[in-house]
C-alpha cells in the first residue's frame, strides 16, 4: 500500500478517474464540471466551482456531460441514467439546491428498488457541497444531509478526510443503491495520507478515529477534525475521549457506538446541522432506547442554534459548533452528578 | 570535544510514517545499572505502542526528556556511559540535547527509503536501509501471509547497523501488485528469487516470518539462487510441520470489519493487548485495496489442505544445506511451536517464552540475536 499525503479535493478527483478507468459506464455530470471559469480551453479549464473534477473532460471524452442550470432536469437524467445501465455520478453543487429536484431523489431514485419487486437498482451517485465556513450565507451553507437520511431506500455518506473520501466514493459508485456524497467545501484542502491504489470502504462501518475510556464523542463529517483538536485540549485535564466517525450515516453503524458507551456509559455527539431532527438527535434517541443501562449522565448533543447560516463572518464563526463547545460537553457528562 | 565512551539513547524510527514518538513510562531511572537488551522506556507513536530496549550497557546518566512529551525521531532521550565519566561531560551533552530538541533541528535521515523493482511483470515495493556499498552480505526480510514490509521496523533498524538490509512486499500484499498468480509458496518464491536478482545482489542472507519463511527456504533451493544464499532465519515458518492454525487463516482472509478482524489478530500475539486501533486499522486499509481478496483467496487455498497445512518444504531445506536458525514463540497460536520438531538436527532452534506467531514484533531482542546468529556476526 503506497501512501502520499494530497487533499479532499484529490481525493474525490483521484477517485472519480480510477473509477472511471475501472468501469467503462460511470459518467459525470452536473453544472460546471467539464469547463467552467479559470481556464484558456477545455483541457485546462477549471473542473467544477472549486475545481474537483479539474482535468477529467480531457481524460476521459464523452464522459464528463456539462449541463444546463437545472438541478430538476439533469438530476432526473441521471437517476433515469442509471436504471438503464449507466452510473452516473451527478454532482449538485451545493447541497441547498437540493429542493428543486427533490422529488426525482425522494420519490423516484430512492422508490425504484420498491416500486419495481426488487427488480430496478438505481446506481446513482449525488456528489453535493455542504456546510458552513466560507461566507457563502444562508443559502449556501447548510449542511442537509439529515433531510436524505430520513428517506428510507437513499444512503447518506459524510466523508472525514482524504483517506475516507476516496475509499468512500469507489464504494457510492460501486453500490447499486441511489448515494447521496456530502462533501464539506470548507475541507477541500485539507491533506491527508491516501493509498495510490484503489479501494472501496464499506457503508455502515464506523471508523473509530481515536480510542478513549471516559466519553464517547460521535462527530460528523468536519465536526472529527474539531473533536480530536477538543480530545488533544481533554487530555491535559486527564479525560480521555473515544471519537466515533459514523463515515455513512445511512445506513447507521448503531452497534460501533453502543459497543463503545457499554464502555464509557457517556455520550456526546456533535452535528453541523440545524438541531432540531438532526443526526444528533436521532443517535441520541436510539442510543438512550437501547443503552439507558449504560448511560452514567444525560446524553449531551453539539449542534449550532436553529437559525440560518449567518452571513456576518463573527456571527457565522459563533454559529459552527467548536473544539471549545465540545471540550465543554464532555465535562458536562464528565461532571455530571443526580 | 565529545566522550566516545556516552552514548545517545534517541527516539527510535518504527516504521515508515513514523516522525515522533513519546515516552509513555520510564522503565530505568538515573544512576540505574543497564545492561545491554534490558527495557529502557515504554514508547507511543501515533502507529504502535512498542518497548524501547537499550543497545548498550553502563550507567543510566540522565533522562533528557520527561514523559508524555512528544520527541522527533533521532532526538536524544537519555544518556547512558560508565559510571566513571564525570558530571560534566554528561551535563554538556543533556544541555546540548536539550537546544537541540528546543530547536526543532533534528535531521532524520534514519528511515527506510522505499523503492521498487519490477519482477516477472509485477511490481514489487521494497524498504533499504542501512549501507548499500557495504562489503557485509546483505540482508532481505520476507514477510508472512498478510504482512508487509513494515513488519520488521523493530528488527530491520538494528540489523542494518552494519549492511544494507532489504525489506520487500510479497506479491498480493503492501505496495506490491497484487497479481499473485497461483498464489502457491512455489510462485512466491519465484518472485523473491526475482527480486535479489533484480537487486544484483551476489549473496544474500534471507530472513522470513511465517508463510515468508517457507518461501524463503523455497527460494534458498532454488537452482537460480546457487551459491547465492549465505544463511536462513526463520520466525514460525510454515512448512515444516502438518500444524496450522486454519481458522486464523481463513478468518483473515474473510474478515470485513473491524469487528470480525479483531478476534483474529489476538491469535497472533502472546499479549493480547498489542492488537491496537491502529494495527486494525492499517489492515483493513490493506485488505480494502483492490485486488486483495483475490490474492489472499489464492494463497489461503493453496496454504492449507483441509486443517491442515498443505505446504513443506522440509525437502527444499535439507537441499539448501546451509546455516538455518529458526525462532519460535513458545506461545504461537498460527504455526505452533510443536512444527519445530521436523528442525532438529538441522537447524539451531529457540523457543521464545512470552511470545507469540510475532515474535519479531513481541521479542524483537531474540529474533535479532537470531539473526546474528545465523549470518555471524557480532
Amino acid at each position: 500500500m503506497a501512501s502520499r499525503k494530497i487533499s479532499y479535493r484529490e481525493a474525490v478527483n483521484e477517485a472519480l478517474a480510477q473509477e472511471m478507468e475501472r468501469d467503462s459506464t460511470v459518467i459525470i455530470m452536473g453544472e460546471d464540471v467539464a469547463g467552467g471559469a479559470g481556464g484558456q480551453g477545455e483541457d485546462d479549464a477549471w473542473g467544477g466551482v472549486l475545481g474537483v473534477t479539474k482535468g477529467l473532460y480531457g481524460k476521459f471524452p464523452g464522459r464528463v456531460l456539462d449541463t444546463p442550470i437545472t438541478e430538476s432536469g439533469y438530476i432526473g437524467a441521471a437517476v433515469g441514467a442509471a436504471t438503464r445501465g449507466l452510473r452516473p455520478v451527478a454532482e449538485l453543487m451545493f447541497i441547498d439546491f437540493a429542493g428543486v429536484c427533490l422529488d426525482q431523489i425522494m420519490n423516484q431514485a430512492a422508490k425504484f428498488r420498491y416500486m419495481f419487486g426488487g427488480k430496478a437498482v438505481t446506481p446513482v451517485t449525488i456528489r453535493a457541497m455542504y456546510g458552513a465556513g466560507l461566507r457563502a450565507a444562508a443559502q449556501h451553507s447548510q449542511a442537509l444531509y439529515p433531510l436524505f437520511t430520513h428517506i428510507p431506500g437513499l444512503k447518506v455518506v459524510i466523508p472525514s478526510s482524504p483517506y475516507e473520501v476516496k475509499g468512500l466514493l469507489a464504494q457510492s459508485i460501486r453500490d447499486n443503491d441511489p448515494v447521496i456524497f456530502c462533501e464539506h467545501k470548507a475541507m477541500y484542502d485539507v491533506i491527508g495520507e491516501v493509498p495510490e491504489e484503489s479501494y472501496a470502504i464499506p457503508f455502515g462501518e464506523a471508523n473509530i478515529v481515536r480510542e478513549g475510556d471516559n466519553v464517547t464523542v460521535v462527530a460528523i463529517g468536519r465536526m472529527v477534525s474539531m473533536a480530536e483538536e477538543a480530545a488533544k485540549k481533554l487530555e491535559s485535564s486527564g479525560i480521555s475521549i473515544e471519537i466515533i466517525d459514523p463515515r455513512t450515516v445511512s445506513p447507521l453503524d448503531l452497534d460501533a457506538i453502543l459497543e463503545s458507551v457499554e464502555n464509557t456509559g457517556r455520550l456526546v455527539v456533535v452535528d453541523e446541522a440545524s438541531p432540531r431532527c438532526n443526526i444528533a438527535t436521532d443517535i441520541s434517541a436510539q442510543v438512550v432506547s437501547e443503552a439507558f443501562g449504560d448511560l452514567k449522565a444525560p446524553v449531551k448533543m453539539v449542534s449550532p442554534p436553529h437559525v440560518p447560516v449567518p452571513f456576518a463572518g463573527s456571527l457565522e464563526d459563533l454559529y459552527i459548533p467548536s473544539a471549545q463547545d465540545i471540550v465543554n460537553a464532555v465535562k458536562t457528562v464528565t461532571e455530571w452528578s443526580k | 570535544m565529545t566522550n566516545d565512551q556516552i552514548q545517545r539513547v534517541t527516539m527510535p524510527k518504527w516504521g515508515l510514517s513514523m516522525e515522533s514518538g513519546k515516552v509513555t513510562e520510564w522503565l530505568v531511572s538515573e544512576g540505574d545499572e543497564l545492561e545491554k537488551g534490558q527495557d529502557v522506556a515504554d514508547i507511543d507513536t501515533d502507529k504502535i505502542a512498542g518497548t524501547l530496549e537499550s543497545a548498550w550497557s553502563g550507567v543510566v546518566r540522565a533522562l533528557v526528556v520527561e514523559a508524555m512529551v512528544d520527541v522527533p525521531v533521532g532526538g536524544t532521550i537519555a544518556v547512558v556511559a560508565p559510571a566513571d565519566v564525570p558530571q560534566e561531560e554528561i551535563d554538556a551533552v543533556v544541555a546540548a540535547a536539550k537546544e537541540q530538541l528546543a530547536s526543532g533541528a533534528i535531521e532524520d535521515e534514519s528511515g527506510p527509503k522505499v523503492a521498487e523493482v519490477h519482477v516477472d511483470g509485477r511490481s514489487i515495493s521494497y524498504a533499504v536501509l542501512g549501507d548499500t556499498e557495504s562489503e557485509a552480505t546483505p540482508v532481505v526480510f520476507v514477510h508472512g501471509y498478510g504482512g508487509d514490509k513494515n513488519s520488521w521496523l523493530f528488527v530491520q533498524e538494528p540489523i542494518s547497523a552494519d549492511r544494507a538490509t532489504y525489506a520487500l512486499d510479497l506479491p498480493g500484499h503492501g505496495a506490491s501488485s497484487k497479481d499473485v498468480g497461483d498464489g502457491s509458496v512455489a510462485t512466491l518464491a519465484s518472485s523473491l528469487v526475482g527480486f535479489v536478482n533484480e537487486l544484483g545482489l551476489p549473496r544474500v542472507h534471507l530472513v522470513g516470518h511465517s508463510v515468508g519463511g517457507a518461501v524463503a527456504t523455497v527460494a534458498a533451493a532454488d537452482p537460480a539462487t546457487l551459491g547465492k544464499v549465505a544463511s536462513l532465519t526463520l520466525i514460525s515458518p510454515a512448512g515444516y510441520g502438518p500444524d496450522i492454525n486454519a481458522g486464523y487463516i481463513r478468518g483473515f482472509a474473510e474478515a470485513e470489519t473491524r469487528r470480525e478482524l479483531k478476534p483474529h489478530l489476538q491469535q497472533l500475539f502472546a499479549d493480547q493487548s498489542l492488537v491496537n486501533r491502529q494495527l486494525i486499522d492499517d489492515l483493513l486499509k490493506y485488505k480494502r485495496l483492490d485486488g486483495v481478496d483475490a490474492a489472499l483467496a489464492l494463497i489461503v487455498a493453496a496454504l492449507l489442505d483441509g486443517e491442515r497445512s498443505a505446504v513443506n518444504v522440509t525437502a527444499e531445506q535439507a537441499s539448501f544445506g546451509g546455516k538455518t536458525v529458526a525462532v519460535w514463540g513458545a506461545e504461537d497460536k498460527v504455526v505452533p511451536a510443536s512444527n519445530a520438531g521436523s528442525l532438529e538436527g538441522k537447524a539451531t532452534v529457540h523457543i521464545v517464552d512470552g511470545a507469540g506467531h510475532m515474535a519479531h514484533a513481541e521479542k524483537p531482542q531474540a529474533v535479532i540475536a537470531a539473526i546474528k546468529e545465523a549470518i555471524g556476526a557480532a
